[in-house]
């Protein structure tokens, strides 16, 4: 079985985001270490999600999937899921797999923030 | 006042990501290459590649896994289903894919056996490839909007497990029917025969292929209906009970042609 080589951490921004720091690879074997950040972040209370991939190492397709059945999570819930900190690379790949019709994607946290108007 | 340098500042490059070869380049638009005689290239050329957000129906996880045994490793059997990806499949579906095997940013053109004598032609991108998995994603109106990874794994025993898992919402509201009403069905058994074909070819016989159906999300996305407009299993069937028309219209066309060249 493949190694686990991914941390993701939580943290509050206000009261209504949830900002998922992003650290190392993003396979399909890294939900269940997700979901966790996502559940430590708030869960469903949070209004807004914002996964930083600025620390993102390596991604496979199994990494795009898993991402997909978060965004799921996350419509059911009402919540807006954004992302940030993607490298010039992995913002192609979200173009590619559409996952950009879905996910606002913005270059830095701060900005982010002030779209998601919690700066 | 500040001055506009004539060269800009030279940014430093970022270091490559470790998967940088194995994605396909972004395509707005699929773009098929060379076909063998007789295949049935429509419903794929200058198509969008869809993902699971893009679909119709009801969003299913599925995986089909086969035990295949310690004769072979995960990246020889993967080496192996690349090269040789159409050979493991049901009979008389036939996937017409590049003649060096499966890589990213290759479109291949499927014409798939359907009942009532229908030959269904879609296709499929190369989404993702290394050296223990390939994604394959589908384009407007294909039965289904998503992607197919097939990977292997060692399972700790010294044993390779070979995987299909097809991550998809159906593509418009016919093909949800379509698929509620016998299609998952056929799907299962389509990928189940793959898999068991992939297993015997490794030695393993009589494997048991394990299905396991997960749906991930109920809800139907109806401002997705209008995918119908692509639909490949209607424009396919269109085009063939045109068939006949075409053929008596053939002759005309040539001596159209032949007339002009005799100006």
């Amino acid at each position: 079985m493949a190694e686990l080589s991914v941390n993701m951490t939580s943290r509050k921004v206000g009261d209504k985001v949830s900002v998922i720091d992003i650290k190392g690879d993003v396979t399909s074997a890294s939900e269940g270490v997700l979901m966790q950040a996502y559940e430590e972040g708030g869960g469903e209370k949070s209004k807004i999600v914002l996964l930083n991939f600025s620390g993102l190492e390596y991604m496979n397709s199994g990494g795009i999937g898993m991402l997909v059945t978060l965004l799921v999570r996350a419509n059911r819930h009402k919540q807006k899921l954004l992302a940030c900190g993607l490298n010039a690379h992995y913002r192609q790949i979200f173009e590619l797999t559409r996952l950009d019709d879905a996910i606002g994607i913005y270059d830095t946290e701060s900005d982010a923030l002030t779209a998601a108007g919690a700066a | 006042m500040g001055m506009t340098p004539d060269t800009p500042e030279e940014v430093p490059a970022a270091p490559a990501s470790r998967d940088q070869g194995n994605w396909a380049t972004p395509v707005s638009k699929l773009k098929v290459g060379d076909l063998p005689e007789g295949a049935l290239n429509r419903n794929v050329e200058g198509r969008k590649p869809m993902s699971p957000i893009q679909g119709f129906g009801k969003m299913w996880q599925k995986t089909y896994k086969v035990k295949v045994g310690s004769k072979v490793t995960p990246q020889e059997l993967i080496a192996t289903w690349k090269q040789n990806f159409p050979m493991f499949w049901p009979p008389n579906n036939f996937f017409y894919g590049p003649l060096t095997g499966i890589a990213p940013g290759e479109v291949a053109v499927l014409n798939l056996s359907m009942p009532g004598k229908l030959k269904l032609s879609t296709g499929v991108l190369v989404l993702y490839a290394d050296d223990e998995s390939f994604t394959l994603m589908t384009p407007e109106g294909h039965m289904f909007a998503g992607w197919i990874t097939f990977s292997a794994y060692d399972d700790g025993t010294g044993n390779t497990t070979a995987q299909a898992q097809v991550l998809m919402r159906a593509n418009d509201p016919v093909y949800e029917m379509g698929l509620t009403f016998g299609g998952h069905a056929k799907e299962d058994v389509f990928w189940a025969e793959t898999l068991g074909n992939l297993a015997a070819h490794f030695g393993a016989r009589d494997a048991k292929v394990e299905t396991q159906t997960v749906c991930v999300d109920k809800k139907r996305q109806w401002k997705r209906a209008k995918n119908i407009t692509k639909n490949s299993a209607m424009r396919s069937g269109l085009y063939m009970t045109g068939a006949p028309f075409r053929a008596l219209a053939k002759p005309f066309k040539r001596s159209g042609s032949s007339a002009k060249q005799n100006l």
